[in-house]
């Protein structure tokens, strides 16, 4: 388990005891990550992020093409694991849960736990952080290299 | 969509029954339910189809097959669980007082019927 945002850590590692999911992957809205279990590759990492992300983006949009309230949970069933993808709000902005699980548990049970999830996270939050400066692109590249090093031990 | 309520229906006018539901077996999701106000169907269905699914890891690797019937007894009720065939299982919440063997026997033939 590793995460950016160390108040994560305790509810996400109850989640994934409970729930028994094989990865979990944590991030806010525009791809960055905040936590994640499971991942073993950098790599592997922000792709799965990306595509999360992505797919969350254009389901929202679908919805909003068909005039539906936005998806709230997307689940993509395959024969070895499943794919759980859900958005949620927190006091730190909309963030995006992926969590791939296989036939050791069930749909049912990743759901209860991740409503409950949510609730800790919420709960959990601290106050969103003042306002930063202008982002400059090596101010960027230094933080997603220290998110990096904090997320695989690097 | 074949309608559970008529059998759900027969199975909560057992005395003390709280509730019951049939659950898909593969994701533990609520088919169809009936349930007194203020329990919670969800986690509910996502447990019993869980526990239904180790215990018939257990029985197969013990060599008896599927389990038909789960009764788990509580201090304060009785949770029931029976197999209505590989996609569905059908759950029973009993309170002190329900008559088991009769709930029991409702829930098996309701099973019976699935399978």
């Amino acid at each position: 388990m590793r995460a950016v945002e160390p108040w994560v850590v305790g509810p996400l590692q109850t989640f994934v005891n409970e729930s028994s999911a094989r990865l979990a992957l944590l991030m806010t809205a525009s791809g960055q990550v905040i936590a994640q279990h499971g991942f073993t590759g950098a790599l592997d990492l922000m792709a799965a992020a990306a595509l999360g992300c992505g797919i969350v983006a254009s389901s929202t949009e679908i919805a909003a093409q068909m005039r539906w309230p936005p998806f709230r949970i997307l689940v993509h069933q395959g024969r070895r694991a499943a794919h759980f993808l859900a958005a949620f709000d927190t006091p730190r902005g909309r963030w995006i849960a992926l969590v791939v699980f296989g036939r050791e548990t069930k749909l049912g049970v990743v759901q209860v736990f991740f409503d409950r999830l949510v609730g800790e996270l919420r709960a959990a939050a601290p106050p969103p952080p003042a306002p930063r400066r202008e982002v400059l692109a090596a101010d960027f590249e230094q933080e997603l290299n220290a998110s990096l090093r904090t997320l695989f031990g690097r | 969509m074949p309608n559970y309520q008529p059998h759900l229906d027969a199975l909560t006018r057992i005395r003390d029954i709280r509730g019951a539901m049939v659950v898909a077996t593969g994701d533990g999701l609520v088919v169809a339910e009936k349930l007194m106000a203020g329990v919670e169907s969800q986690p509910l269905a996502a447990m019993a189809a869980s526990l239904a699914g180790r215990a018939a890891d257990l029985t197969e690797r013990s060599g008896y097959g599927l389990p038909r019937f789960l009764q788990l007894q509580c201090a304060d009720g009785t949770l029931l669980v029976a197999t209505g065939g590989p996609e569905l299982v059908l759950v029973a919440l009993a309170g002190r007082d329900a008559p088991l063997g009769l709930a029991r026997l409702e829930l098996l033939r309701l099973a019976e019927r699935l399978a």
